[in-house]
């Protein structure tokens, strides 16, 4: 279905969408390049042109750099893992018949509409906290030593919230997945003789296979941003500090803009690395 | 599987699944008792759970503290602001590329999700700068530009993956029927897309109230929503456990009650496509 | 009215050329069925004609005035998709006043004709349902419908009953016919069943890889079939297709016999074979004979009730004045 008329109305209703995405992607990013060659500390005044590569050459030779690209690494698969293969399990159950079943959805799909300032600040202090914790309260009730999470375990800690946040997101999507599996295929595979775990293997997996792409994919994207859930908890110390908390650091704690801004545009390209590899591994099972 | 399960398998599922869903739900339904305990009930050890006297006085205190309905008021302003623009906006180029696709449709999807990974870190103080040359800073109808933008290619994917279900044919119907574009995507279009697009638009409010990098930082007081209200509580002389209780149960009570109420039809739409 | 005149229309997606250069004249309240096997560009040239695809070159013509570059809204034609179309959200009353509405007639006229339209399909009692709570034919009937009250200059049919179960497929060709008696409008109907083509056409156009191999009355293509793909399209079963020596000897490199020109004997004929599978109709009997030195087996029509069987020996005499003889490059012979 496609004429002169309608490929052109076509094109003039995609420009809006277009025509913002583009100037919301360039105008920043060409700014933020002008800077990362400029030696800008605003709170001391200095505007200096002509730093060249320095900038680069300076935040990438820093142990900092590694150390966030490990760090966000780490967050990523750590919360990629928990909240897919906790997805695929909590989806399996909530599809089973039980009794309650709208309300079980509805406990389990809350914690994602929690704003990550509340729940960071929620799991902080009335979880995490090592003296009023109600973790501490459980450790000490069974005799062992209470833990302070955010400084012993910090990027667990952090995975943790994260995932709690993360796992109705992915739940809800392999549930109507595995709601829309056609039941005669299992009954076919069950008179092939295949038990439970092949069933499993052989046909739910590989059906949940595009569901398990677009959580990956949407995850990553909202993962590789994530910054509230440090702010509030770890303050990216204890080498919690990913890369895009690197550059926050730089730019507004340290008020270095040209070394952040070296910083942003290496996020940007690694972003977009990223993004390049999961786009052609997802783009083809987003295919129609 | 259409067969008669047995009770006894029925109660197990059912136990785990309740004790699961509780688990997940605790930390939310924590922090609501918290929110009505005194300070001291608050961190007692061991902790109290039901028993204990109930008060508002946390209530009180807080609102007296911040004006909690002017946050309110702008993180509504905001999430609703912002996915109205980004629907206005969508509609017509997920029609795009759902009934016109193109070698490159496929391609500009991907670019549109790929802004969406670019660390906002990196372009924030350039876009500070300029929001304060506009004078702009401060201001909700920036931020429901930049919230619409930031959700916009989620909106437009979510969107494309709907209408793409929608048989073409009916839309070629209305055309030989004398329909416009404008006609067709009103009268045809939306109504028949009605389902994905509530999901869209409830999926959108979510994101847009719970985004806390931006609201953050381009906010200072008179656009701050409920992101800025609760961040104003972790600095460490707002840590009283029942205090922080009630301002999050007051930032997050509005979406989860809306989220609950609307479940059925968030979740209808929320496949990406990925289920035919 | 409703004259269309295609002239050299052409129609390639990219590199692939579905359509080259065809020519065709449709009279005003014709009948025209386009047939062909699937593939064969049956439904773009109609979407060509409603201009829901742009042509590549060449023109259409539309009671003489150039449509070429025309919306389908201007066209003045109304057209009933395989899949019905229908509007989901709408009740069979606003499906149909759709198109009035789009056209901006006041709402007393609406009424009159959706209420003329329902009574003439049968829609009344249903006329507050949605599409989703209709069957087949009903849904199929409100497509109609809403393209008759238009009152368009045409009407085109894209596969209409192919989701229809048999029986219902049946009393609907009888209905569209009937109707086109009725309004004595154009209808460009398409299908790829040829007992459809063969009942309903005042004028068949059999379609092949997008050329139009001939355009003619039923009976006509029947008779005189131009080429062998005619030949073996239109008629049912097949005709019998014979090359070879048997060929020759009528001076033809392929001669055709169709199932009914034959008489069957269980003494004497021109061919002698083995009959194999065998279709009891009732009213008719089909044979599948294998007759040796031929590449495929016959498919012979005979009476409701002839007693033979599987395995025995059958002589046929084809019909000397209904042998179709065709040349080398598939054509027919004088
Ligand atoms: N939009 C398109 N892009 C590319 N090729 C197309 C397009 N539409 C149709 N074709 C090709 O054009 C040819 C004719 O298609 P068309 O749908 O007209 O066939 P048809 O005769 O209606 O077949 P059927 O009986 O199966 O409906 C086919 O080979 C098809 O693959
Ligand atoms: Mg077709």
């Amino acid at each position: 279905m496609a004429t002169q008329h309608s490929r052109s109305a076509a094109r003039a209703m995609m420009a809006p969408a277009v025509f913002l995405l583009l100037v919301w992607m360039l105008v920043p990013l060409i700014l933020t390049l002008w800077f990362s060659t400029l030696d800008y500390r605003p709170l001391r005044g200095t505007f200096d042109c002509c730093e060249g590569l320095g900038n680069y050459v300076r935040f990438v030779s820093s142990s900092a750099f590694w150390d966030s690209i490990l760090t966000t690494l780490q967050l990523l698969g750590g919360v990629l893992l928990i909240t897919v293969v906790g997805g695929i399990g909590l989806a399996i159950l909530l599809d089973q018949p039980i009794w309650g079943q709208g309300i079980v959805r509805i406990l389990v799909i809350a914690p994602f509409f929690v704003m990550p300032t509340v729940s960071a600040l929620v799991w902080k202090n009335m979880f995490m906290n090592p003296v009023n914790g109600l973790f501490a309260h459980a450790f000490k009730a069974v005799g062992l030593e209470p833990v302070d999470w955010l400084s012993q375990f910090p990027l667990f800690s952090i995975i943790l919230i994260v995932s709690w946040q993360w796992l109705p997101f992915a739940t809800l999507i392999l549930l109507t997945a595995i709601q829309s599996l056609d039941s005669e295929q299992f009954e076919a595979a069950e008179m092939d003789g295949a038990g439970p775990f092949a069933r499993f293997g052989y046909i739910t997996l590989p059906h949940l296979a595009r569901s398990i792409t677009v959580v990956v994919l949407i995850q990553t994207i909202f993962l590789l941003s994530i910054f509230a859930e440090i702010f509030v908890t770890t303050g990216g110390a204890f080498g919690t500090r990913t890369l895009t908390y690197l550059v926050y650091q730089r730019v507004i704690e340290s008020q270095n803009v040209g070394l952040g801004s070296a910083g942003g545009i290496i996020a940007v390209i690694l972003a977009n690395i990223v993004a390049a590899i999961l786009m052609r591994v997802v783009g083809k099972n987003l295919d129609a | 599987m259409a067969r008669a399960v047995t009770t006894q398998r029925k109660i197990v599922f059912t136990a785990l699944a309740w004790g699961i869903g509780l688990m997940i739900f605790f930390p939310i339904l924590w922090t609501i008792l918290t929110s009505f305990k005194t300070e001291a009930t608050a961190i007692a050890d061991p902790p109290v759970f039901f028993n204990f006297d109930w008060t508002l006085e946390n209530y009180q205190v807080v609102q007296e503290r911040s004006d909690y309905m002017r946050y309110l008021w702008n993180s509504v302003a905001l999430a609703l602001g912002s996915t109205f623009l980004g629907i206005l906006i969508a509609v017509p180029a997920a029609w795009s590329m759902a009934f016109v696709p193109t070698r490159r449709t496929k391609n500009v999807l991907l670019w549109m999700l790929s802004t969406k990974m670019l660390p906002a870190v990196g372009v924030l103080y350039p876009i500070r700068l300029i929001l304060i040359q506009l004078g702009l800073l401060d201001s909700k109808i920036a931020l429901i530009f930049i919230l619409m933008l930031i959700n916009l290619p989620i909106i437009i994917w979510m969107l494309y993956t709907y209408f793409r279900e929608i048989p073409g044919e009916i839309l070629e119907a209305a055309r030989m029927d004398g329909a416009t574009l404008k006609d067709e995507i009103l009268y045809v279009l939306t109504p028949m897309a009605i389902p994905g697009i509530a999901s869209t638009v409830l999926l959108n409010i979510i994101l847009a109230w719970n985004e806390a990098f931006w609201t953050l930082t381009l906010t200072t007081v008179n656009a701050a929503p409920l992101t800025a209200f609760i961040a104003s509580y972790s600095s460490p002389e707002g840590l009283f456990y029942a205090k922080l209780s009630a301002a999050s149960t007051m930032a997050i009570a509005p979406i989860l009650i809306m989220g609950w109420f609307s479940q059925k039809q968030l979740v209808r739409g929320l496949t990406f496509g990925a289920v035919k | 009215m409703g004259r269309i005149t295609l002239d050299k229309v052409r129609k390639a997606f990219g590199d692939v050329e579905v359509i080259p250069p065809l020519d065709l004249r449709i009279e005003d309240g014709e009948f025209v069925v386009f047939v062909g096997p699937s593939g064969c560009g049956k439904s773009t040239l109609l979407r060509l004609i409603a201009g829901l695809e742009d042509v590549t070159s060449g023109e259409i013509r539309i009671d003489g005035t150039d449509a070429t570059h025309l919306s389908p809204a201007k066209r003045g034609l109304a057209m009933v998709f395989q899949s019905y179309a229908l509007y989901p959200h709408m009740t069979v009353r606003k499906n149909i006043a759709f198109p009035l509405k789009m056209a901006g007639m006041d709402q007393a006229e609406i009424d009159r004709r959706v209420d003329g339209a329902a009574k003439v399909l049968n829609l009344s009692s249903y006329i507050d349902r949605r599409p989703g709570q209709l069957s087949g034919g009903q849904r199929q009937r409100v497509a109609i419908g809403r393209a008759i009250v238009r009152e368009p200059s045409a009407f085109l049919f894209d596969e209409p009953l192919s989701n229809l179960d048999a029986a219902l497929r049946v009393g609907m060709r009888l209905e569209i016919s009937e109707l086109h008696k009725r309004l004595a409008t154009t209808m460009i109907y398409v299908t790829h069943d040829q007992v459809e083509a063969m009942t309903m056409a005042d004028k068949i156009v059999v379609l092949r890889a997008g050329h139009i191999e001939q355009v003619g009355s039923p009976l006509e293509l029947y008779r005189t079939p131009r080429n062998t793909f005619v030949a073996g399209f239109i008629g049912s079963p097949k005709m019998n297709l014979i090359e070879g020596a048997e060929a020759e000897k009528h001076g033809a490199h392929t001669i055709g016999v169709r199932p009914e020109h034959f008489q069957i004997s269980t003494e004497g004929g021109t061919w002698t074979g083995t009959i194999g599978v065998s279709e009891h109709l009732g009213s008719d009997t089909f044979f599948h004979v294998t007759v040796p030195g031929f590449a495929e087996p016959l498919t012979i029509r005979a009476g409701g009730e002839v007693d033979l069987h599987y395995g025995d020996t059958i002589h046929l005499t084809p019909d000397a004045s209904q042998i179709h003889r065709f040349d080398a490059k598939g054509l027919r012979l004088p």
